[in-house]
Order: C-alpha cells, then structure tokens, then sequence
C-alpha cells in the first residue's frame, strides 16, 4: 500500500521523478506543463533529490541538452506541451533514431493558430509519426504509474526507444485529486539505474554517435527503429506485470469498460474516458448495453488486441480531440484500420470534441450513444460534438 | 608549451583524436584547426559536432575519423547539446558512476554559430556550463555552397546575396562574434586563425582550462567557395591577419589582448585580390566598396586598440 496525496496531474508527473531521481531533468516553462519543472524544482532546491537540472533558454534547447545528457551516459528527464513541442520537433523527430530512452510528460493542449493554452490533442497527433512510444493517461494517478513504466520500458535493451507520457492540460494537470503514491525504496528498486553500457562519457571506449549516413545504409537504421517498436508490446507487459508487483494494478495496452455485451461503444482518450465511463454507467442504468475503449499504449498501436476486443461489437464512434484536416481523424483512423481484418466489420463513426479546451459533458457523451445505437451513422463525414451552430 | 613539431606529433599517427580517412576538401584547414584545439588538451575530450562541414567529412556511416567520443544532433544545437553532456558529466561524477576527468568541445561553423546556433550558444554561456566553443568561421554556409551567413563580410558575393548589376554583394557588416561572447562575461574568449598554430594552441589550452565556458572563433579560408588554389589556405588566413581584417586578440576575464599588431597593415586589397567572392569589387563602379570597407576594418582596429589601450574591464 502506498500514502494517498491530494495532487495535480502535474505533481503527480513530479512525484513519479521525485522517486526516479533522474540524473538530469532539462526544461523550459510552457502552460500547462510549468507546474511539473516547478514542482521538481523545489525537490531540487530542497536536496529531496540530486538530480541535475538544467533550465534552458528553448524548448529546441530543452530536448537537445536531455538528448546532450542522455547520449552522455545519464538518465535525463524532460517535459512540455503545445508549441514547445513544435518548437523541439526537430529533435523529437532525431531522438529516436539515436535510440535515446529518454522519457518525457507531455502535457496536452492545442496548438496556434489561433493561440489557446487548453486541453486538445493536436501537439501529440503531430509526432505520432517519428517513432516515440505514446502512453496516454486518464488521470493523476495514471499519470505516475505511467511515468514510472515509461522509464522501464524505454531503457529496456530489446526497445531503447523515448517515451511521452501524456495527460491533458489542466483538466488533468491542474485538477487535485487523490493519488496513491507507492513507497519510495520499492518504486526506486523497480525503476533502477540507467546502464552505462551506450554512455559516451564511457571515454576508454571512443563512440561516434549521429553520423551522417547516406542511401547506403539509412534505410537500415530506421528498420532497426522499427523493430524495437515492435519490441514494445513484450517488453510493455513484462514491466506492467512487475509493476503490478507493487501497484496491484493491471497495464494493458487498452481499458475496457463494460464492453463484453454492448450494442455500441465509444472510443476515446485521456481524461474524456472518466467523463464517458460516467455515460455508460447512466445508460446502463437505462438498460442500453453500451462500453467503452479507452487506449492508453497508442504507439506503438496494437491493431491486433483492439480487433479481438471489439470485434463483437456492431457500432463503434471514436472520439478525437484533434483533426487531421481533410482526412480522417487520428485516432478513428487507427481503429478504422485496426478492424479492417474482421469478416464482419463494425458500422463507425467519427466524432470531433472539445478542441481548444471545449468541455465534454456526460449528457454529450450520452447523445453519441443513442446516436450509434440508432443507426443513424455518417461514414463520409465526422461530426461534431459542442460546435456552436 | 610544447614546439610546433610537438604539436604536430600530437596531432598525427594513430594516437591522435582526428585521425586520416576523413573527406576534407583540398586545402581546407578545418581539419588542422579542430586537431590542434585537442591536441591542447591534457585530458580526454568529448566533441559535439554542430551540422556542417566537420561532421559530414569526418563521419559517413560506417566510417568516423573520430578518435575520441564524438556526437552530432542537428543544426542549430551543439552548445545545448554540450550543455546536457555537461550537466550528465557532472551528476555521473557526483554519483560515483564515472571517474575519468574530461573537457568538452562544441564546435560548428559559422552559420550554425552566428546565425541558426546563436540563442543556443548565448543560452549556454549564460548558464556558464564549463565547456568550450569552437567556431571555424569560413564566412558562409561553405558545405552548401557559399550562402551568406552574419558571419559573410561586407561586399562578398555568396549565392543567396550575389553581386549583379545593382548589387555588390552583401551589404552589411559582420556580427562581431567574439564581443558578444566577452558580454556574457565569460572568462575567455579568443579570435585565432588557422595560419598561427602556436597561437592557436595557447587559446585552445586558456579555454579548456578557464573558470566556466570559453569561446574560440577560429578564421578559415575556405578554398572551394572563397575559391583560391588549394595551396593557398595559409597564405589566405595570413593575410587577413595582417591587413587588420581577422586580427589576432584574446579577451581574458574582461581584458582586452592584441596578440599580433601588423608593423605595417598591408591593405585590404591584398586580401581580397584572388578571391572568386570579391572579383566583382575590382570591376569599374565597385571601387567605393573597398574604400568603405579599408576604413571600416581601419576603425575597428583603432577601436580594439583603444580597447587593450583603455585597460576597461569587457
């Protein structure tokens, strides 16, 4: 049993690098992520932990110096949101090729134009393409386990790949809730210490890291990225069953919810699955047989779980908190492709919600349901959820 | 101090921390630069290679002709980057995890110095990590093809500013790099050329054992885009040196040092005669370039010595 805390979603990403004591943490402030490197500083401050932390002038800078301390031989911690991750896209996109494990909290919130410092999905949809591991998290207490996870899976030898731990802005970043926070000698044992194996700072063993690499061999390489992806889905269960060890928590790729007999389920990320777990209770309640899928491994993706779960099921709505403008959403995409392989495919339906921070209510949530379960669906187009009219 | 030709054995055969094999274009005296900057250190050295023209000769996979650790990011990053090595370097030793005493080395041209590199290097000289910068400025994105950069002096014709019919070039005047370096009040900052190795030794030995970080911008003639023989490099760098164009000087916690004063400051003219980049300067209707450039380079020398003269403090 841990001690229960009454913290943000964003202390408890600090909590979770309390425990780890990371041997660097480099970052620069961005609402709504500030709280994290804030509160991580004062451990500093305080001698709570020894880390070595590096407060730059850039975003570009903050990933370039953690990637500086990570190739080094350290263990190096990092954290942003919205346009500071625009603005170290650059260097997100490089670190995976170097095959750094560094882990990272990003702190959902939309991306300019126009400016808005709320909760969306549009800053991670824009890097799922270069090869960092997604984790999402619903919640506060989420948010530290996650973290805790990330770093294992991450430094494992068969992945060696960088993570990002997402939670949403402010809805989980600035919202107290009560989080069990496990004991400190426990939590450090299971997250351990990075080896020096790849350390350039290992001096007697002279490394050339990020060489430029032409035709001939480039294709290779990213492969090889590929195949430690692929790497993930084992190494991620063997951690979460370690981490069980001490959470008593199960770590799957997906949460299912209520889903083993329902006529319609509903697909959505972060925070908006509490609100939504909340629907289907109420429907329930009702009689009407809905569930709820709410992903948290989102890359690598695994197409082959989801389509085993819901390939019973006869309607399915995803809900994204972000566009991928003239085209499909992200993450109905990836179901749409998930359940391409079933002999008999379920009728979808894409919906937008809550961009720019827009509330999502349960009553909304509820109106999606009746909306599959009455087959009333729209395949060419996605609809929207709280648009003005 | 050692000799030069202990310098040079320092810098050669199999022990040295650049070894043969890279793709260095004929002539070019980056290579010289960066092996003499190691050689002055006594302990091992771990390199950051911003983009350009050291890291795409000395690295194609699966060849490296790096001898010592040596890591590259991207463009704009090596003084971050070196910023994390720093950090990691100090916390491993902290921790027990490392024992081995080590210098750190970023070093980039002068595009990814004084243009795209800039706030990162400004940033790391703020946050006084001990490490060293070293900028080999060939006056222009030279791995592509003579762009200009802030680093391009006044009337070079460059591909992206070229001289033509109402144009001579570039118009402006070259960021002074070193000055701003000295503003962070760092407690050493050096302009070198690769045509004086003794005095460029002595610089690379000052930074790597100043209190904090340290800047050295290192002049270097390119001869594919200046484009002169290739027999020609040293030759090109000497005369900046002594027709006051790239002078010799150190700033040393705040105080201002000429190492080199030309008896006799030849004119710019001869600098820049042979040069692809200025031939346009010496056709008919150009000569108002080369006035206003001999009494630019003219006040500025008489400023850096009323700077040394003056005693102040930088």
């Amino acid at each position: 049993m841990g001690v229960r805390k009454a913290i943000t979603g964003a202390q408890a990403a600090a909590e979770a690098m309390r425990q780890i004591n990371p041997d660097v943490v480099v970052a620069y402030p961005i609402t709504p992520q500030t709280p994290i490197v804030e509160e991580f500083a004062k451990y500093v401050a305080d001698g709570i932990v020894d880390t070595e932390m590096v407060p730059v002038e850039s975003e570009h800078s903050a990933m370039s110096a953690t990637v500086g301390a990570e190739t080094a031989g350290a263990r190096a911690m990092s954290a942003t949101s919205s346009q500071g991750l625009a603005l170290m896209w650059e260097v997100v996109a490089a670190t995976p090729g170097l095959r750094l494990p560094i882990v990272m909290s990003l702190v959902n919130r939309a991306l300019s134009a126009p400016i808005n410092i709320h909760c969306d999905h549009s800053d991670v949809m824009g890097v799922t393409t270069v090869g960092w591991i997604q984790i999402f998290s619903e919640n506060a207490q989420e948010v530290y386990e996650n973290t805790l996870l990330a770093i294992r899976v991450a430094e494992d030898n068969r992945v060696q790949l960088p993570v990002m731990v997402n939670q949403d802005g402010f809805i989980t970043s600035h919202a107290v809730e009560p989080v069990e926070i496990f004991d400190d000698a426990l939590v450090q044992k299971f997250v351990g210490v990075r080896s020096l194996d790849r350390a350039l700072l290992d001096v007697e063993h002279a490394k050339s890291v990020g060489p430029l690499v032409l035709p001939d061999y480039y294709f290779e390489f990213k492969r090889a990225q590929e195949e430690a992806m692929s790497k993930v889905f084992e190494v991620y269960h063997e951690v979460g069953t370690e981490l069980s060890a001490i959470t008593g928590k199960q770590y799957p790729f997906f949460e299912t919810y209520r889903i083993d007999d329902a006529k319609a389920v509903v697909v959505v990320l972060n925070s908006a699955a509490g609100t939504a777990k909340a629907a289907v209770d109420a429907m329930r309640a009702q009689g009407k047989k809905v569930g709820l899928l709410k992903p948290i491994l989102f890359r690598p993706f695994p197409y082959a779980e989801v389509r085993e779960a819901l390939k019973d099921i006869p309607v399915i709505g995803v809900l994204d908190r972000s566009m991928d403008f003239g085209a499909c959403a992200p993450v109905y995409s990836e179901f749409r492709n998930a359940l391409w392989e079933l002999e008999r495919r379920p009728a979808m339906q894409s919906y937008i919600y809550g961009l720019g921070g827009r509330d999502i209510m349960t009553t909304e949530i509820e109106a999606v349901f009746e909306e599959l379960l009455s087959g009333k669906l729209d395949p060419e187009h996605q609809r929207y959820i709280g648009l003005r009219g | 101090m050692p000799t030069l030709q202990e310098i040079a054995l320092k810098t050669t055969g199999a022990d040295a921390r650049i070894v043969s094999g890279h793709r260095m274009c004929s002539g070019c005296g980056i290579g010289s630069i960066v092996k003499t900057v190691l050689a002055a250190s006594d302990k091992p050295v771990v390199v950051v290679s911003a983009t350009g023209c050291l890291e795409v000769v000395t690295t194609i996979y699966p060849f490296t002709a790096w001898n010592t650790p040596w890591m590259h990011l991207t463009f704009e990053n090596a003084a971050s980057v070196a910023s994390g090595i720093e950090a990691a370097y100090k916390v491993l030793k902290r921790r027990g995890k490392i024992d081995e005493e080590v210098n750190i080395l970023a070093v980039g041209g002068d595009g990814g110095t004084y243009d795209i590199g800039f706030q990162a290097l400004s940033g790391a000289l703020e946050r006084r990590h001990k490490f060293m910068y070293l900028v080999y400025d060939n006056e222009g994105y030279m791995n592509t093809g003579n762009q200009r950069s802030g680093a391009t002096p006044f009337g070079a014709n460059t591909t992206t500013v070229p001289a033509g019919k109402v144009s001579f070039g570039k118009p402006q005047w070259r960021k002074n790099l070193v000055e701003i370096a000295a503003a962070h009040r760092i407690s050493y900052v050096a302009q070198a050329a690769v045509n004086n190795t003794m005095d460029l030794y002595k610089k690379a030995q000052k930074g790597f054992s100043a209190d904090g970080p340290a800047v050295l911008a290192v002049l270097q003639p390119c001869p594919s885009n200046w484009s002169f023989d290739s027999s020609l490099t040293i030759q090109y760098s000497k005369l900046a040196v002594e027709t006051n164009f790239w002078p010799l000087y150190e700033i040393e916690n705040g105080i201002v040092h000429i190492n080199t004063k030309p008896s006799n400051r030849k004119p710019i003219e001869d600098f820049l005669k042979g040069q692809t980049r200025f031939r346009h300067l010496f056709r008919p209707g150009n000569e108002h370039v080369i006035v206003e450039m001999q009494k630019m380079i003219d006040d500025e020398w008489a400023r850096l010595l009323k700077l040394e003269e003056s005693g102040i403090q930088f």
